[in-house]
């Protein structure tokens, strides 16, 4: 809501600055957004007219001007307009003057004197489409101070109203609010009714008076469309951001503004036999005010005439209908819709406009007819015309019955103690009508208010007018409870600092990605679009955290990035489930050198198991497994599945190639993502006995072939269950010289323990001799020499 | 028996002009060895009459010794000597670069959530989370925005399907945990959030903390007790003007924003404040009884007050952030600055 001060303060005038004033307004809870000056400053600008025009001997382009500005003697002054022309009146600034741009001083332009210079509006830097002189009405008093004349010593009010307070979506309303909030009082004069000179009426037929309680509307009759705005009408329009069209509907805008009530003008000649207020038939079509033809459905209010559809309902009105040059006859509207039905609409469209806006939120139903009156009165004024009575049909009206506010609960509530006292006057002031049982006040909303309707609403009405800044803060008492805190819970916070530790850097990429991606990296599943994306880059929800890593890692590359650890923790989304799956996972990427440049660190690249280390530091204590497994991002032969617990947990691997070639990357980024859920699990430590007796250490050495993983051989191994072989680790592999083809050499660190007596080289063999047995036997290995 | 001093002289002088250990020891033995100056002087003390030998052998003895322990002091001084040699030559160029990993580092948006919930858990704020594909019910309807409400149009949603959106707000967790648990709650609920928005100062996904106390006794002083607080302990400054305007949210009423005065100008107004001299940190209220009804809790026994903020706006408020995008962007040299 836009406005301008000088408006406002015709009906309302408090004894505060605009700055001041905004600041009430803002604290009252209708937040002034901007405050803006009409015009930059400038003076020594006067109504000018211009006496005569000669052509500049030396310059084609230039004119010499005799200039009256109420002063002696004329002005002799130099223009470059094109639409200079003898007799018109113009702003002129006089010597001296200090404009936004330029500080006029007497000059010579090509040897003619000039005393001044006649302004276009951008000179004085107001807004404006055209070029040259600011030409001003016929009657401006010439002399008059321009910035007086045309009213620019006025403020311009943006709100930024909350979609609860359609009361104050008019000058008259807000005016209304700055009396209550700085106790003045306010001038406002119900428009008197215009008695009807003609009998001429159209019949009104409301099929839904639910949707259209209120309507009112009367025939105008040989008005003059060629009428001008007055200037008034036209500069308040302006400064209300609504542009000067022709007089009738200007004046119906303006009639909003004021009063926040809609109105629509048709045009009378184009109504066959009345006015039906209906819902539309499937598939009735119109053309609208804005050229867009728009197909109807049986949910949507118009005004119709017995032929055809004329307007949508407080939306917009037809192109046809519409108001023009050639009207003779207009029928004046002005009614009240149900705002749920607007509501339902507008948002099926693609438009808005000034009248949906209020109708939606909800417009005074008390004034329908006043607004019509005040409305009848201007055109009378300016276009001239007969007019015929008020034809009004009314449905049942929102009902406005008296809301409880108790004085006690009011105290509760803002924890302040107020009593009846402090109260009464705060709701006079809003010129609410209540009456008072057992400090129990009860309140009748105005017709006006569409948000108030319950105890609170009305807590919040003293309490914004007594003062949010008076209510005193207060520590809150409640009852102290210790909060739970499970140890066998990891919280995602503490996940997180072992990656950050782990010289990973956090990231957080956007939750929707390119559907391109969803494709590519999860083609078994149809990717969750978005019906409204707001690109085609961003149009699917994502499944994996991958694309968000590999994009991350893409952009730092080409911002001179070479080596890259990064990770994500966030929510990937599938359609498993009904209600979809959002399961929170962590995710990482690996890129370039395996540690920081450095003089000293291997200047190898990163592989799966510099990460693999990763992954088994953040799972520790769970165990942590690897299975070889395919995965539409990853190299077939280079990942795996992650089971943490034996529970399947996510995955490892290198990039696939066709991805690295496609996202064009010199080397093959490593990732892995992990559910969280999973991750965050351990169990309780439990104390082991500790012994006092030392451990023998044997190692196996054995060459098996190639296919045989090191994981099958180690379940293998740990299954036997040897006596005393407390552990058993790989620490060695070899392939190549000495080695046949298709085989390897692995070689296992074998730990053995008696916690109650040291070991004997007896049966340490015969453990050893045990677990060779089976590597020899089930898995075909050979004992290395 | 004269040349004693003469041979304690030469001995000193000898040992202290030697810088190897090798040629002490050869020094030592011509005056201490079999052959030696004072091994041939302890000899010789036969030679003379008895009664002068006790003198003499005195005298010789405190020449040995003292060429004992100049002998003792030299060999320590060449040893220390040496090892300091040794030292010198295994010295390293300890400005050189530590070798290994290095530190990673937590997103900003991160951090200043990690500061959130520790403020909030100081008072008994639990965390709690939802879904961030959500219903329209539980992220407009149970919060008291009924369908067709203008209210839903200011929250630019993006539609997934026919009844379910990305969560514009985190407020439905409000509704998840009250469901779940009875009152007194104290809960603060971070997350994501999205709204079809994208220009200089929106992005299309940011997060918000979403914060609900329900309990007997809480009411508007202590709301803005708690969330002022919060606002100073969070920027850490005790003196941190704020003030409270009424505001519209369906779910609370009476509503509020909060405004701080602004960091950069000092509540002058400036470019960052938009002239106001105030900085919008977020909205709150107490909760609306119809909200607290949609999840069968009494209104007339208990009292809620709920809030919402914005963590990019705290995050760029606190560490001098100018663009929200570039929480997204991930350049990694943004994020290094917060290790």
């Amino acid at each position: 809501m836009k406005f301008s001060e000088s408006w406002l303060r015709t009906f309302v005038n408090p004894d505060l600055s605009s700055a001041d004033l905004a600041h009430q307004l803002t604290m009252a809870g209708l937040e002034v957004d901007a405050l803006e000056s009409v015009a930059p400053p400038f003076d020594k600008v006067v109504v000018a007219q211009v006496r005569s025009v000669e052509k500049h001997p030396s310059a084609d382009r230039l004119s010499i001007c005799c200039v009256d500005v109420g002063a002696k003697e004329d002005l002799r002054v130099v223009c470059g307009a094109a639409n200079v022309a003898a007799g018109v009146k113009v702003p002129c600034a006089l010597l001296g003057a200090k404009l936004p741009t330029i500080e006029i001083t007497q000059t010579t332009i090509r040897g003619v004197e000039s005393n001044g210079m006649l302004c276009s509006a951008k000179e004085l830097g107001l807004e404006s489409d055209l070029d040259g002189l600011l030409l001003l009405p016929p009657d401006a008093v010439i002399g008059t101070d321009f910035r007086d004349y045309y009213e620019l010593n006025d403020i311009l009010f943006t709100l930024k109203l909350t979609p609860n307070r359609s009361d104050c979506l008019s000058v008259i309303g807000v005016a209304r609010e700055v009396a209550a909030i700085t106790v003045s009082t306010l001038k406002v004069d119900e428009p008197t009714s215009v008695d009807a000179e003609i009998k001429d009426q159209l019949i009104v037929d409301i099929s839904d008076k639910n949707a259209c309680p209120r309507y009112c509307g009367r025939l105008i009759r040989g008005i003059n469309m060629h009428a001008l705005s007055p200037v008034w009408v036209v500069r308040r329009l302006e400064r209300c951001g609504i542009r000067s069209v022709n007089a009738v509907v200007d004046i119906t805008n303006y009639v909003m503004l004021e009063m926040g009530q809609p109105l629509h003008a048709f045009d009378a000649a184009t109504i066959k036999n009345g006015i039906h207020v209906r819902f539309a038939q499937a598939q009735e079509q119109i053309i609208l005010l804005n050229g867009e033809c728009v197909t109807l459905g049986p949910d949507t209010l118009v005004i119709a005439d017995h032929d055809k559809v004329l307007a949508l309902a407080g939306i917009m009105g037809g192109l046809e209908s519409a108001v023009s040059d050639a009207t003779v006859d207009i029928f004046l509207e002005s009614a009240f819709f149900d705002p749920a039905v607007i509501a339902a609409k507008t948002r099926s469209f693609s438009f808005n406009s000034d009248s949906a806006h209020r109708f939606e939120r909800g417009v005074d139903f008390a004034s329908t007819r006043s607004a019509l009156e005040r409305a009848t009165r201007l055109i009378l004024d300016v276009c001239g015309g007969k007019v015929g009575p008020v034809t009004e049909e009314k449905g049942k009206l929102p009902q406005r019955t008296p809301i409880q506010l108790r004085v006690e609960r009011l105290s509760r509530v803002l924890g302040v103690a107020l009593d009846v006292r402090t109260v009464s006057p705060l709701l006079r002031r809003l010129q609410f009508s209540s009456v008072i049982e057992n400090n129990v006040f009860f309140v009748t909303p105005h017709s006006y208010r569409f948000d108030l309707a319950i105890e609170e609403d009305l807590i919040e009405e003293v309490a914004r007018l007594y003062g949010y800044d008076k209510i005193a803060v207060v520590h809150p008492v409640a009852e102290l409870c210790m909060l739970s805190s499970a140890e066998t819970e990891t919280s995602v916070d503490a996940l997180k600092s072992i990656f950050c530790a782990r010289e990973y850097q956090e990231i957080v990429t956007y939750s929707f990605i390119s559907s391109e991606w969803e494709k590519d990296f999860s083609p078994q599943r149809k990717p969750i679009s978005l019906r409204n994306p707001i690109s085609a880059q961003m149009d699917a929800m994502r499944s994996s955290l991958f694309p968000g890593l590999l994009g991350c890692l893409s952009f730092n590359l080409n911002r001179q990035q070479s080596r890259m650890r990064v990770f994500e923790v966030g929510r990937c989304f599938n359609d498993s489930q009904p209600g979809y799956a959002q399961t929170e996972r962590v995710a990482g990427l690996c890129y370039g050198r395996a540690a920081p440049e450095q003089w000293g660190s291997d200047k190898r690249n990163i592989d799966i198991f510099d990460v693999k280390a990763d992954i088994e530091a953040v799972c520790t204590p769970n165990v942590v497994r690897f299975e070889s497994s395919s995965h539409p991002a990853l190299h077939p032969g280079k990942s795996a599945r992650i089971f943490i617990n034996n529970v399947e947990a996510g995955c490892l691997g290198e990039l696939h190639p066709k991805w690295q070639q496609k996202y064009d990357l010199a080397l093959a980024p490593v990732l892995f993502e992990i559910d969280i859920n999973v991750l965050n699990r351990r169990e309780l430590p439990r104390f082991r006995e500790i012994s006092k007796f030392p451990w023998v250490r044997r190692d196996l050495a054995i060459i098996v072939a190639d296919d045989v993983s090191a994981q099958t051989l180690l379940d293998g191994l740990l299954q036997e269950k040897a006596p005393f072989v407390v552990d058993i680790a790989l620490f060695d592999t070899y392939r190549g010289k000495g080695i046949e083809n298709g085989k390897k050499s692995l070689a296992f660190r074998v730990l053995l323990l008696d916690t109650q007596k040291t070991l004997t080289d007896d049966v340490v063999n015969k453990a050893i001799a045990q677990l060779r047995e089976i590597l020899e036997q089930k898995y075909n290995a050979r004992l290395r020499e | 028996m004269e040349n004693l001093e003469t041979i304690l002289q030469q001995a000193l002088q000898e040992f202290s002009g030697i810088s190897h250990a090798a040629e002490l020891e050869h020094a030592k033995a011509r005056f201490l060895g079999k052959g030696g100056l004072i091994t041939e002087l302890l000899k010789s003390l036969g030679k003379l009459p008895p009664e002068q030998r006790p003198a003499a052998g005195n005298r010789i003895n405190e020449v040995k010794q003292a060429v004992e322990d100049a002998l003792i002091a030299r060999r320590a001084a060449l040893r220390a000597r040496e090892m300091d040699d040794e030292l010198q030559q295994e010295a390293l160029d300890v400005t050189l670069p530590g070798r290994g990993m290095q530190q990673g580092g937590l997103h900003p948006v991160s951090l200043t959530l990690q500061r959130v919930e520790n403020l909030f858990r100081t008072i008994g704020f639990t965390t709690a989370t939802g879904p961030e594909i959500e219903t329209e019910f539980f992220n407009f309807t149970a919060l008291n925005i009924p369908e067709n409400h203008p209210a839903r149009a200011m929250h630019d949603t993006f539609y997934v399907d026919d009844t379910h959106i990305l969560r514009t707000h985190t407020s439905p967790v409000q509704i998840h945990h009250m469901l779940k648990n009875a009152p007194p709650l104290r809960i603060i609920a971070p997350g994501r959030v999205y709204r079809c928005d994208f220009d200089v100062t929106h992005t299309p996904m940011f997060h918000q903390v979403e914060g609900l106390w329900v309990d007997r006794n809480v009411n508007f002083a202590a709301l803005k007790d708690v969330l002022a607080t919060f606002m100073q302990l969070f920027f850490e400054r005790d003196d941190l003007a704020f003030r409270f305007r009424p505001s519209f949210f369906p779910f609370t009423e009476p509503s509020a924003e909060m405004d701080i005065a602004c960091f950069n100008c000092a509540g002058s107004g400036c470019r960052v404040c938009g002239n106001s001299g105030w900085l919008e940190v977020l909205g709150c209220g107490m909760v609306h009884p119809n909200v607290l009804m949609h999840v069968q809790i009494d209104p007339e026994e208990f009292l809620g007050f709920a809030f919402g903020l914005g963590v990019e706006r705290l995050a760029m408020l606190r560490y001098g952030v100018p663009d929200l995008r570039l929480f997204f962007e991930n350049d990694m040299r943004f994020l290094k600055q917060f290790n």
